[in-house]
């Protein structure tokens, strides 16, 4: 093929190509994706929220892919302002039967929110969720459970929107409805039920409520059972001592330990994966307890861990009783039980900061609701 | 130019000869020395593919039964604590653990179930690390060196007592001990660095971060400098020690035009002998300190002036709203 001095002249000066040419392969494949990067940028753009001081590392950073995709959960949510009444109008309390909690609705505000709570809860079963498939005039009966839980589950909301309002309105008026939580499913996501100990014959102590991959402890090795510690029980989630040196043996139950120290820092992976941030959205993590140095949004958790405690205590668990069988925990047969996520769904504030009480006086409180006519 | 076919690491070419078994000046080294030996390639790839002889000794073979005994118990608890199921233990390996004793029992013998189980697993693991140390000062004074090695082993032993045994005395707790598991020894260490206001305010941890940096830089250090002068017989340092050539001198001279300073082929060995030792005896002394003498680091730093506080003006009003983020404003 080549002419013969070429061949000739190649076997007598035989040269290493392969090296050169991996060599240099190398350096123009690592400078084309260098320059492609430089040119076109890096294909997964992260955007950051500042959330404390410069230099501190504090901010809660975000893929632009992902902030560009809005909660899909908030189409769900439809404008249905409420009837002003003229104040002539009979009440529910006088037009129907066994009305606890909203007899102080005119007709037709009454059932606009039945009925938006229909789509809200029950979508698929509509009213016969909670009234059962009975004519009208029996649909004031407490047969169903779930018209009994439902009763005071408006009672919670309207006790969240009026007594909450530091926590639920920090940022501004945005209150909660059923759907906050509820999405259109009969039971909303992110709820929980208590699974510790998670080992009972080979372990017992700290040793049985921790080290398993599980949904409570958000598949990490730590404890198990933080949320019910901390927002059932109204346990310390505080660790550290406030001087640089303290008196104190671990062995006394007042002294906080490692362990301790562990499932306080279940909880607060908990608190970070709710909504989807980090550590120091809240904390200035190189003093992870001083409350001089953190942020707002810290003041506004404190508020949410309270809020969450009196709706477990006071309105989640008494319900126990009253449920069916399948709606109770799995391994200890409790009540099913909120916390962050059951609200915040991975999500700074619930359904991205929306407005969605403000169609809604009736559950912004318990008294009579108030209602503007400010357009 | 690229024509380089013996290289140090993922070496090309084995040399293979008769197994290379060993001085034995004194005519009793070999007694109690395995004369097995083997040749396995893929040890070539990385450096001598010769495999033994090992000499184990009466140290060596207890110190391996009492490993062994150790890493059984620690196994066979994660096994009984999965109802004895083999998928479920490969399934959350990572995540099982033999936890120390609750804290109620402080200094006591606990329940076998309760953290009793560690205290005899951590016993067999003591008396096994301790044999091994013994070992590796048997086997240096077998063959009259110095006991370097003996000693650098001692200083990670040191962090490991201070870890298992000495810090859990002085606070009064076994349960201050550190798990024996994958995740769980890392919650431990994350757990332990928060419950004492950040340990990174701790100066001894600081030290000890210097100098397990610091060795990993003199490692490198040393390590490409002996490479680049091996072409003038720099790979052969006791020569170079003893009788310095052309290869010291242009290594020197390259640190020397560097940095202004230079190590000596000698003294080089020394800085990364300190260097490593002092990584876990600075850390040792760190965490003995945490919790037995220092409650609160952060607080320790402000009171000692090294935690700087801001000025005051967090600046929130620059910070930019949760609305701007997701683009709704």
């Amino acid at each position: 093929m080549f002419p013969k001095w070429f061949d000739k002249w190649n076997r007598e000066n035989p040269t290493d190509i392969y090296g050169p040419a991996i060599f240099a392969g190398a350096i123009a494949g690592a400078v084309l994706v260098a320059a492609g990067l430089v040119a076109l940028g890096q294909p997964y753009p992260t955007d950051s929220m500042q959330t404390g001081p410069r230099g501190t590392g504090m901010h809660v950073p975000e893929f632009k892919s992902d902030l560009a995709t809005p909660d899909p959960d908030i189409a769900e949510v439809y404008p249905d302002p409420p009837y002003v009444p003229a104040g002539d109008e009979p009440l529910a309390r006088d037009l129907y039967q066994n009305v606890q909690v909203l007899g102080d609705l005119t007709e037709d505000n009454f059932n606009r929110l039945m009925n938006a709570m229909t789509l809200w809860v029950a979508p698929d079963e509509g009213c016969a969720y909670c009234h059962g498939d009975v004519d009208l005039e029996e649909y004031g009966k407490d047969d169903l459970y779930t018209k009994v839980v439902a009763r005071r589950m408006i009672e919670m909301t309207q006790n969240i929107n009026e007594n909450w309002d530091g926590h639920v309105n920090a940022n501004k008026q945005v209150g909660v409805t059923c759907f906050t939580c509820h999405r259109g499913q009969n039971v909303p996501s992110d709820i929980w039920f208590r699974i510790a100990p998670v080992e009972t014959a080979a372990a017992a102590g700290w040793a049985a409520i921790q080290n398993r991959a599980t949904l409570r402890s958000q598949y990490t090795s730590l404890p198990v059972d933080a949320l019910e510690h901390f927002l059932v029980d109204y346990n310390r989630i505080g660790v550290h001592d406030l001087e640089s040196r303290a008196e104190g043996n671990p062995s006394d139950p007042g002294v906080p330990t490692i362990q301790d120290t562990e499932r306080t820092y279940a909880l607060m992976n908990y608190v970070a994966n709710s909504l989807g941030v980090n550590c120091t959205f809240c904390h200035n993590t190189r003093a992870f307890y001083d409350i001089e140095q953190v942020t707002p949004q810290w003041s506004t958790e404190q508020l949410g861990i309270s809020m969450v405690q009196e709706l477990n205590n006071d309105y989640l668990i008494p319900l126990e009783s009253e449920y069916p069988q399948e709606r109770l925990g799995p391994i200890h047969a409790d009540a099913p039980k909120a916390a962050c996520k059951t609200c915040h769904k991975g999500y700074q504030q619930p359904l991205q900061g929306l407005n969605v009480i403000a169609d809604w006086p009736e559950l912004a409180t318990s008294g009579t609701p108030v209602y503007q006519t400010d357009e | 130019m690229f024509s380089v076919e013996y290289q140090n690491i993922f070496t090309q070419v084995q040399v293979r000869g008769p197994a290379e078994l060993g001085t034995d000046d004194s005519g009793t080294l070999a007694q109690e020395r395995s004369d097995w030996t083997g040749f396995w390639g893929l040890l070539g790839w990385l450096g001598n593919a010769q495999l033994g002889p090992i000499n184990l000794g009466m140290a060596g073979v207890a110190s391996i039964a009492s490993g062994i005994i150790w890493l059984n118990i620690v196994g066979i608890n994660m096994l009984a604590q999965v109802g004895w199921s083999i998928p479920e233990f490969i399934r959350q390996l990572f995540w099982l653990a033999l936890e120390p004793p609750s804290p109620e029992y402080g200094l006591r013998i606990p329940p076998l179930n309760d953290g009793g189980w560690y205290i005899v697993a951590s016993f067999f693991l003591l008396v096994s690390v301790m044999l091994w140390w013994l070992r590796s000062y048997q086997l240096a004074a077998d063959q009259k060196m110095g006991k370097h090695v003996f000693w650098a082993f001692g200083s990670a032993i040191w962090l490991f007592l201070v870890l298992g045994l000495f810090r859990p005395v002085l606070m009064g707790s076994w349960s201050e001990a550190v798990p024996y598991g994958i995740f769980p020894h890392l919650d431990w260490t994350t757990a332990f660095s928060i419950r004492y206001g950040n340990l990174y305010y701790n100066p001894f941890h600081c030290l000890s971060i210097v100098f397990l940096y610091g060795s990993v830089l003199l490692f490198a250090m040393h390590g490409a400098t002996i490479l680049a002068v091996t072409r003038y017989g720099g790979d052969r340092e006791l020569e170079q020690i003893i009788d310095r050539g052309t290869a010291t001198e242009r290594a020197a001279l390259f640190w020397r035009w560097t940095m202004g300073f230079n190590a000596t082929m000698e003294g080089i060995h020394r800085w990364a002998w300190w260097f490593a030792v002092l990584t876990p005896i600075t850390g040792g002394i760190g965490i003995l300190l945490t919790g037995t003498v220092v409650d609160n680091w952060f607080i320790w730093a402000q009171e000692h002036h090294f935690a700087p506080m801001y000025d005051g003006s967090y600046g929130y009003e620059a910070y930019g709203t949760y609305e701007a983020f997701i683009g709704k404003e």
